[in-house]
């Protein structure tokens, strides 16, 4: 068991070292190959009329005439090691592992990323819980009820939660719900430890409008996979010897049904924390996604590396967990080993 | 990044007696909430005048601060904001109306004096003033706030550079390289601990408008951390940081209790708090704004697009809007390398069709048609003046057909007009252009560069124009400040002409304008000045360098919740230090 752990650990860490150099080809190389010079890169991070003297200082201050491989390995070697920077007659000193300063706000990266985890975490857990309890449940009615009303509609619902944008549903959201019926407050993020009850009112919201996309994938999925199931010999088996429909249903057809979805579960809450792009935004709430646009927007490099590889560590971590709970999802795997 | 459309800050000028015809609302009221106060009530008048204290007043934004650090900022609305916890030598007139963009001492004790040619001014500042740990403000301070804000080695990159480019110092010296910045730096003198003498390296008589800029807030030079000193801004005015800034998410303010008001003229001081909520996204800014969820949209520069139609068309809001001059002149560049004979630039000026460009902006709502250069609000300016007249202002086709044939173009010519990419306006503005100048048969094609270097790489270029037959070109301008050298100088004088990044796009060098330009830091009376400003207005106009179209207006929400509202023409938006809250 540990090895399995220790090499999953390693493929992980692998898949981190790929997903920060392709980043930093893309945003460091590429424009170089456009053929922007360094000083037309550090004309982004100066003011509206920068003196040649100001951008010749940030170029030189960000690295930004270094070649490649230098700026990549200082990047590397300052989130090993750590690194010290200079602000005005201040050091301040950045401690392994450091994401580095981001260009324009003069923030450390980590610190950032740190203090908006509480907002994407808030939102990832409340929307995880509904779409997949909701998703599930709803799959599992439709298959049981299949052909009925019920199922119908609920397949409906469930296609027009796919296929409809979350900046359409939680604009409608915010226009009529909050803003022209006030049956919820303006959407302005409190922290759980704070007031708990504002925290739920405030995130409801973002979380059943992220929730309706996913739940929507949910639902069909567990429907088919039930519905596939319950044709099974075992289940006609299980139904002979008298067991009763819930038990058939909850214990022997929903079981198998959930192991691929917990897999794609692990992926899904690993996008997610790795930043909600759209449902931070059109929430306004400040979390990693939106963190992440306004960097992209500003091509603030530093930010988008950080952004990029906490993503990708959350997919690695999140996958890792499934993995692990395979084994107590279905039995078969524990066997197989 | 929007607001690097135009060339530098919003700053605007006076209302003027052409705007008040547009004034229409009933003026000022003390009845706190409730019904709005009139169409455009806030542009000549005090909306809501209340002394009611406490409450928290709430700000929102879009995009965020490019700093908070009042040394290291240049976006109108910072400059405006910043004053809540950074008092500057000299602020604007704290009242609406004509005389709205005068200025006034703030931390200074009286008006600088100049000597005889303008290049030695003396401000004496106020005794007693102090930070929010009780220490006192010193002029050694405030000289230590102006070179930290100029001369850092390229540490603090966002602030404008007029120190730099006017004070009779070495342009590299470095404070953060200094052992003794104070002491080695001589362009500033500080006889003593409350006055300061500034030497520059030429006349300029219009120094005072740049004493008024944040970068004249006085900062201790021990407090001074470098691009750090924004998390926490040592407080001169009423209000101080509640916490660090939390670039992309809040600012938030709390009372300054060693604030002295008595010392203060220009702060009203209201409001218990001032918060900011940054990262909003504009619609549910708009939205918020309208349901009374918050009380003003930092940025300043008027609701975004959606709620601009919607407010366009509901009679009932009328009350609460003002739509006001943003302070920009949006016109197009006639390159004088590329269309050298001046006959042909006025034909151009001819034939362009003003009325659709107008209504490429908005019509009425999006702003009034300009004939001229210097935007109505400027002293100087003479908004009825017309060169190139027309009925309707649709074009005068036969005027036109003449100068084409007094340059020996009778049939026209090619070129090509460069224009913005996804600046909507600005592309309209170039199809209306293209359209109007096919009557006459000249064919002008419509290229689009990337907005972040046009004028850096694509027509700010001058190798870029002359090898791409670029003879017009879209932009737009606001003044740092509102005079008429503040507002053209950059756009019209020869020598500011460089070889990229240029804003005189059209590269206009007359020697008269050149001179006229020089004259008017020289002269010491702001009326004489002004009559110089209308002197250039009409020149540039008949040299055809520059082909106005529109003094545009932004759509404001004045929240009813808002008390002590008017519009401050020199920001050009509400006047952030008069406001306070009256819920009711």
């Amino acid at each position: 068991m540990l090895t399995y752990i220790l090499r999953r650990l390693g493929a992980g860490l692998l898949l981190l070292a790929i997903v920060t150099m392709v980043t930093f080809w893309i945003f460091y190389v590429l424009p170089r190959w456009a053929g922007v010079t360094p000083e037309g890169m550090a004309a982004m991070y100066v003011g509206k009329a920068p003196t040649p003297e100001a951008l010749a200082a940030t170029v030189e201050r960000l690295g930004l005439d270094q070649p490649i491989a230098g700026q990549f390995y200082d990047f590397i070697r300052t989130l090993l090691l750590g690194t010290e920077y200079t602000f005005g007659r201040q050091t301040v000193e950045c401690a392994a592992p450091c994401l580095g300063y981001s260009f324009s706000t003069n923030t450390p990266v980590l610190e950032q990323i740190v203090s908006r985890l509480p907002v994407t975490m808030s939102l990832a857990a409340g929307a995880a819980v509904i779409w997949v309890v909701g998703g599930v449940a709803v799959g599992v009615l439709s298959a049981v009820k299949k052909g009925s009303i019920f199922d119908r509609i609920a397949m409906s619902l469930a296609l027009v939660g796919v296929s409809l944008p979350i900046y359409f549903t939680g604009l409608l959201s915010l226009a009529f719900l909050v803003h022209n019926w006030n049956l919820f407050p303006v959407p302005r993020y409190v922290p759980l430890t704070e007031d708990p009850i504002a925290w739920v009112q405030v995130m409801i919201l973002p979380w059943v409008t992220l929730a309706f996309l996913h739940a929507a994938q949910y639902a069909r999925q567990t429907r088919a996979g039930m519905l596939e199931t319950l044709g099974e010999d075992y289940i006609r088996t299980a139904r002979a010897k008298g067991l009763s429909e819930r038990r058939v249903i909850f214990k022997h057809a929903l079981r198998p049904t959930l192991t691929p979805i917990v897999t794609i579960f692990g992926l899904d809450l690993g996008l997610v924390l790795g930043g909600a792009i759209l449902t931070e935004t059109t929430f306004s709430l400040n979390g990693i996604g939106k963190y992440a646009i306004d960097a992209i927007v500003s091509k603030d490099l530093p930010v988008i590396l950080g952004v990029t590889l906490m993503g990708a560590f959350f997919i690695v971590l999140c996958n890792l967990i499934v993995d692990l709970l395979y084994p107590v999802v279905d039995p078969r795997v524990r066997i197989a080993k | 990044m929007r607001k690097r459309t135009l060339g530098f800050v919003a700053l605007g000028a006076a209302a003027s007696i052409f705007l008040s015809a547009c004034g229409g609302g009933d003026s000022t009221g003390g009845d706190g909430g409730g019904e709005g106060a009139g169409f455009n009530a806030a542009e000549n008048s005090v909306v809501n005048a209340s002394d009611q204290t406490g409450g928290t007043l709430r700000y929102a934004i879009q995009d965020d601060f490019d700093s908070v650090d009042p040394g290291d900022t240049y976006y109108g609305f910072s400059w405006n904001f910043s004053r809540y916890y950074a008092r500057t030598l000299l602020a604007y007139n704290p009242e609406p109306g004509e005389n709205a963009t005068d200025l006034v001492p703030d931390t200074a004790a009286g008006m600088p004096e100049p000597n005889e040619d303008f290049t030695e001014w003396t401000v004496e500042i106020k005794e007693g003033l102090k930070y929010e740990d009780g220490s006192e403000i010193t002029a050694q301070d405030i000289k230590y706030g102006i070179i930290r804000g100029d001369f850092n080695g390229g540490s603090l990159v966002h602030g404008p550079s007029y120190f730099a480019q006017k004070l009779d110092a070495d342009p590299d010296f470095n404070v953060y390289e200094s052992s003794d910045p104070l002491g080695e730096f001589d362009a500033i003198e500080t006889p003593d601990d409350h006055t300061l003498v500034f030497h520059l390296k030429e006349s300029f008589s219009e120094f005072p408008n740049i004493l008024i800029m944040p970068q004249t807030a006085p900062v201790p030079v021990d407090a001074d951390t470098g691009a750090l000193y924004q998390q926490h801004v040592m407080s001169s005015g009423p209000y101080k940081f509640d916490g660090d800034y939390e670039p992309g998410v809040k600012l938030h303010l709390v009372r300054n209790e060693e604030w002295d008001a008595e010392s203060d003229p220009i702060r009203t001081a209201l409001p218990d708090r001032v918060e900011v909520e940054i990262g909003v996204n504009q619609d549910e800014i708009d939205e918020r704004l309208v349901n009374g969820e918050l009380d003003v949209d930092l940025g300043g520069t008027g609701v975004g697009p959606a709620m601009h139609s919607r407010l366009a068309g509901d009679e009932s809001e009328r009350p609460n809007i003002d739509n006001l001059y943003s302070g920009a002149l949006r016109y197009v560049n006639i390159h004088t390398p590329v269309i050298e004979d001046v006959a042909c630039r006025q034909a151009i000026m001819y034939a362009a069709n003003r009325d659709s460009m107008h209504r490429a902006w908005g019509g009425e709502l999006g702003g009034d048609i300009a004939t001229n250069l210097i935007p109505p609000q400027i002293p100087g300016s003479d908004p009825e003046s017309d060169l190139y007249p027309s009925e309707d202002n649709k074009g005068d086709l036969d005027s036109a057909r003449e100068k084409l044939e007094e340059c020996g173009e009778e049939d026209g010519f090619e070129t090509v007009i460069a224009a913005r990419e996804g600046r909507e306006k600005d592309v309209d503005t170039a199809e209306a252009l293209q359209n109007a100048l096919a009557e006459v048969g000249i064919e002008a094609s419509i290229e689009l560069y990337p907005a972040s270097d046009f004028y850096g790489q694509y027509a700010g270029s001058q190798d870029f124009v002359r090898e791409n037959n670029i003879g017009l070109s879209v932009s737009g301008w606001i003044p740092d400040w509102p005079t008429g050298y503040g507002f053209a100088q950059a756009i019209t004088d020869g020598r500011a002409i460089v070889e990229t990044g240029n804003y005189n796009m059209a590269e206009l060098d007359d020697p008269e304008i050149n001179e006229l330009w020089d004259r008017s830091m020289q002269t010491e009376d702001p009326d004489e000045r002004a009559d110089i400003y209308a002197k250039i207005d009409t020149l540039v106009m008949e040299q055809a360098a520059i082909l106005p179209v529109i003094f545009d207006r932004a759509m404001f929400y004045r929240s009813p919740e808002l008390t002590n509202v008017y519009f401050q023409p020199g920001y050009a938006m509400y006047d952030y230090m008069a406001l306070g809250v009256d819920r009711g």
